[in-house]
C-alpha cells in the first residue's frame, strides 16, 4: 500500500543526512563525551559542534543551549527551573501539555497562573499578557507555534512587555523551529524550547535555550554536565543528529529559500484543494498567520476519529490534534480554546508537511480526502438532515 | 461462512475477542482490531472506598495494551475508538438511576444494545468494515423459511451470553458475526495458544466493567459525589407482606430482590427481599415462600425470531443471566408488553432485569422486567 506521512507535527523522518552524521557515534565514537581520554575528547567535539550548530539556528551563543531529552524536558526545565513559591505564572490556554500541566501542577503546590485566552483566530493578545502581569509575576510562557493549528503567536511584542516589566519570558518553540526563522535577541526570550525530533532529528533529544544570565535550578541532580544545569551522560548521537538537522534548518530557513517557501505552496496547494472540492469544511486559524507546514481543517458532520482511521486504512496518515492526546474525550483544548463547539472541534484533521512532503503526496491527499468525507457523511444522520432542510 | 470483504472485531483485550480475530484474519478476511474505550477507569480512583488502581478490567490501560499486542501478533491494523460519552449516557447513568428507583439494573445489556451493536457498528461502516465479529458466546444466522436473522444458543451453555444480547434488532444481527458460537472455553483457549497468543490463560472478566471489585455501592456514592449530586435520601421502612413496619432502612438502592443479607432486622426465621417500591421507599420483605412467583410483566420488547406476538407461545425464559431457562406461555396484553407466566412459580423475580424468551436453541426475544 503507498503510504503518505502529513503528520509532521506529530514527529518527522531523519532525514538521511542526519542519520549519516549520527552514524559513526553508535560505532566507533563511542565515548563519554566527558572523558579526558581521546576517545572521550572526540564525542566533546561532535557535542560543541552541535551545540554550535543549534545556536547558529536559534541566533545565540553556544553557551546558552541546554541539550535535553526533548522539548518536554525543555518546558519542564525551563518552568519548574526559574518557578519559587509565591511567584505567579502567566501562560496561554493553548500550550502544549508540557507547559499546561507544569503550570497546572505548580498551582496545586499553591503558585498562581493565568491562562490567557485566544481570539477565534487561535491568537494571543499582547495586551492580555500585559494586563495579566502583577508584582510577583516571574515567568511569562507562550509558544512560538501552536502544534495544533500552526498558529505563530506576537512572541516579538511579548517578549517586548516582559523585558520591560523585567518579567522572564519562555517560548516552547518545537513546532516553530526550522519552520520560520527564530532570532532569540528579536523575540528577546530568556528561554527557549526546541524538539528534536520535530525538525528531522531522533527522537528523544532537544534543547533548552537559556540566556545568559538566567539562573536556572536544574531538575536532574548528578554530574556538573550542560554548565551544572543539567546532569546525565550526553545523548552524543541524538545531539550529533540535531546538530546536524539544525544545519540543514538554518539551510533551507529564511529569505524565502526554495524549500521552505515550496512547503507553503504544498500546503497551501492542500487546504485550497479540500476546500474546494467538500462543502461545509474550512480552516481552523484561518485569517492569523502559520508555519508553512500546518493545515487544520473541520469537516462539519462527521467524527474526526473515525475519519483519521478511515484515511489510515487507505495509507493516509493524519490526526486529530496533537498526538499526545489520542484516545482521549474531551476535543482539542486548543480549538476549544478558540472557541469552538465539540462538534465542530472533534471534526477537524490536522495536516502537517515536511521537508520530504513531495507534490506527489499532496495530490494523494487531495484525492483521498474528499471521498472519504463524502463516505463518511452518507452515514452520518446529521448530514442528510442538514442537507435536507436545505433543499 | 462469510462473505464480508472487511470485518471489524471488536477486541476487549480478553481471549474470546483476541481468538475471533486471529481466526477471522487466519481464515484470509481483512480484519481491523478495534477497542471501545467507553470508561476512564481511573477516573472515580480513590473516591469513597473505590479501589485506587485498576488494571484487568475492559478498558483499562493494560486491556488495551494486550488487545493491541494481540493485533500486532496477527498483522491487523489496530485502533481505539472513543465513545466514553455515550456510554456514560447510555449505559452508566441508567445504571444509577434504575438503582434508585430501587431496581436492578443489567448494564452489559445496555452496552450491548447502545455501544457493542449499535456506536460500534457504526464506526465499522464508517471505516469500511462491513460486519462487526465479537466474542460472545452466541450463534447468529440467516433463518430462509422465516426470513429473519436469529440468534441461538451457543454449543457451551455455561458460557451462553444470548441472555445479554436479547436487544438485538434484524438490522444489527445482519452485520454481527459471532465466530465462537460453536466452541467451548477451553477450545477457545486452545485455538489461542495455537495463534501464539500470550493471553491465552488470561482470567475472564465476570464483572461490571465499571465497577471494580463489584461493589456497585461503592460505585454510587463514588460517582455521584463526582458529580456534584448527593446521593438522594431513600430512607425508609421495612415492610412486611401484611403492611406491618418492621424496621428501617439507609436506602433503596442498598437492596435487590431475594437478598437475605443487610436487612437489620432480626426475627424467627430468615426475611428476604421481596419487593422495592421506589415512590414510598418502602421494602417489603417476606419468608421464603412469598420470594417465589409464576407471573410477570415485561416492557420495551425486543422480537428476534417472529416480528410480532399475535398469539400465546410457549416457550423457556430465563429471568437472570444466571438462570435454567424455565417453560412458560407469553402473550402480548399492551402494545409494548409481554405477560409472561411461569409453568413453575420461580424465585426472586426483579424489576430492572431482563426476561429473554426462548424457543429451544433460538431466542425469541425479550423485555424489561417491570
Amino acid at each position: 500500500m503507498r503510504r503518505v506521512y502529513l503528520d509532521n507535527n506529530a514527529t518527522t523522518p531523519v532525514l538521511p543526512e542526519v542519520l549519516e552524521a549520527m552514524r559513526p557515534y553508535f560505532g566507533e565514537h563511542f565515548g563519554n563525551a566527558s572523558s579526558i581520554h581521546h576517545h572521550g575528547q572526540e564525542t566533546r567535539a561532535a557535542v560543541e559542534r552541535a551545540r554550535e550548530s543549534v545556536a547558529a539556528l536559534l541566533g545565540c551563543r553556544p553557551a546558552e543551549i541546554v541539550f535535553t531529552s526533548g522539548g518536554t524536558e525543555a518546558d519542564n526545565l525551563a518552568i519548574f527551573g526559574l518557578v519559587q513559591p509565591g511567584d505567579h505564572i502567566v501562560t496561554s490556554t493553548i500550550e502544549h501539555h508540557a507547559v499546561l500541566n507544569s503550570c497546572k501542577h505548580l498551582q496545586e503546590k499553591g503558585i498562581e497562573v493565568t491562562y490567557i485566552p485566544v481570539d477565534g483566530r487561535c491568537l494571543v493578545d499582547p495586551d492580555d499578557v500585559r494586563r495579566a502581569l502583577r508584582p510577583n509575576t516571574r515567568l511569562v510562557t507562550v509558544m512560538m507555534a501552536n502544534n495544533e493549528t500552526g498558529v505563530l503567536q506576537p512572541v516579538n511584542e511579548i517578549g517586548k512587555i516582559c523585558a520591560e516589566a523585567d518579567v522572564y519570558f519562555h517560548t516552547d518553540a518545537v513546532q516553530a523551529t526550522a519552520k520560520v526563522p527564530i532570532r532569540v535577541n528579536e523575540i528577546a526570550c530568556d528561554l527557549l524550547s526546541i524538539s528534536g525530533h520535530k525538525i528531522h532529528a531522533p527522537q528523544g533529544v532537544g534543547a533548552l535555550y537559556v540566556r545568559k544570565g538566567t539562573t536556572l535550578e536544574p531538575r536532574f541532580f548528578g554530574g556538573s554536565h550542560e554548565r551544572s544545569r543539567r546532569a546525565g551522560t550526553e545523548n552524543v548521537p541524538g545531539i550529533v543528529g540535531l546538530g546536524k538537522a539544525a544545519e540543514q534548518a538554518l539551510k533551507s530557513l529564511g529569505n524565502g529559500h526554495p524549500s521552505d517557501v515550496e512547503l507553503g505552496r504544498l500546503r497551501d496547494r492542500l487546504e485550497s484543494e479540500i476546500l474546494r472540492q467538500v462543502d461545509s469544511a474550512g480552516v481552523n486559524g484561518a485569517g492569523a498567520p502559520r508555519v508553512p507546514n500546518t493545515t487544520n481543517i473541520y469537516f462539519d458532520y462527521i467524527e474526526g476519529e473515525a475519519l483519521v482511521i478511515a484515511l489510515d486504512l487507505k495509507g493516509l496518515a493524519v490526526s486529530t490534534g496533537a498526538a499526545c492526546s489520542s484516545g482521549a474525550i474531551e476535543p482539542s483544548h486548543v480549538l476549544t480554546a478558540m472557541g469552538m463547539g465539540p462538534d465542530r472541534a472533534r471534526a477537524s484533521l490536522r495536516f502537517s508537511l515536511g521537508k520530504q512532503t513531495t507534490a506527489e503526496d499532496v495530490d494523494f491527499a487531495i484525492q483521498l480526502v474528499p471521498a472519504s468525507v463524502a463516505r463518511l457523511r452518507e452515514l452520518s444522520p446529521l448530514y442528510n438532515k442538514s442537507t435536507a432542510v436545505h433543499s | 461462512m462469510l462473505n464480508h470483504n472487511t470485518i471489524a472485531v471488536a477486541m476487549s483485550g480478553g481471549v474470546d475477542s483476541s481468538t475471533v480475530a486471529a481466526m477471522l484474519r487466519a481464515d484470509g478476511h481483512n480484519v481491523i482490531g478495534l477497542t471501545m474505550q467507553l470508561w476512564n477507569q481511573r477516573r472515580l480512583a480513590g473516591h469513597a472506598g473505590m479501589p485506587e488502581t485498576v488494571t484487568g478490567r475492559c478498558c483499562s490501560l493494560d486491556d488495551v495494551y494486550d488487545a493491541r499486542r494481540v493485533a500486532e501478533t496477527i498483522g491487523i491494523p489496530y485502533y481505539v475508538v472513543n465513545h466514553e460519552d455515550r456510554f456514560e449516557r447510555d449505559v452508566v447513568r441508567p445504571f444509577v438511576q434504575e438503582y434508585l428507583s430501587g431496581r436492578t439494573p443489567i448494564p452489559c445489556s445496555l452496552c450491548n444494545n447502545h455501544l457493542k451493536f449499535d456506536q460500534l457498528l457504526t464506526v465499522a461502516q464508517q471505516i469500511g468494515a462491513d460486519a462487526v465479529a465479537t466474542g460472545h458466546y452466541a450463534r447468529v444466522g440467516f433463518d430462509e423459511p422465516r426470513g429473519r436473522w436469529l440468534l441461538m444458543r451457543p454449543s457451551d451453555r455455561s458460557k451462553d451470553q444470548t441472555y445479554f444480547l436479547f436487544g438485538l434488532t434484524q438490522e444489527q444481527l445482519s452485520r454481527t458475526l459471532f465466530p465462537l458460537g460453536g466452541m467451548t472455553k477451553p477450545e477457545v483457549r486452545d485455538l489461542a495458544r495455537k495463534h501464539g497468543l500470550a493471553l491465552a490463560e488470561k482470567p475472564d472478566s465476570q464483572e461490571i466493567c465499571f465497577v471494580p471489585g463489584g461493589d456497585y455501592k461503592n460505585f454510587l456514592d463514588a460517582y455521584l459525589a463526582e458529580q456534584g449530586e448527593s446521593l438522594p435520601d431513600t430512607a425508609g421502612e421495612l415492610v412486611t407482606t401484611d403492611g406491618r413496619v418492621i424496621g428501617e432502612h439507609s436506602g433503596i438502592h442498598n437492596f435487590t430482590v431475594g437478598q437475605r443479607k443487610g436487612l437489620g432486622v432480626a426475627t424467627g426465621s430468615p426475611l428476604y427481599v421481596l419487593q422495592i417500591k421506589g415512590d414510598a421507599r418502602q421494602v417489603i420483605v417476606g419468608e421464603q415462600e412469598h420470594l417465589y412467583s409464576s407471573t410477570l410483566l415485561t416492557r420495551r420488547i425486543n422480537l428476534i425470531s417472529v416480528k410480532e406476538l399475535l398469539e400465546p407461545m410457549r416457550v423457556t425464559v430465563k429471568i437472570r443471566h444466571r438462570h435454567e431457562p424455565a417453560p412458560a406461555t407469553i402473550q402480548r396484553t399492551g402494545s409494548d408488553e409481554i405477560f409472561v407466566t411461569f409453568d413453575d412459580a420461580q424465585r426472586a423475580i426483579t424489576p430492572g432485569q431482563a426476561a429473554v424468551f426462548y424457543d429451544g436453541d433460538v431466542v425469541v426475544g425479550g423485555g424489561w422486567i417491570s
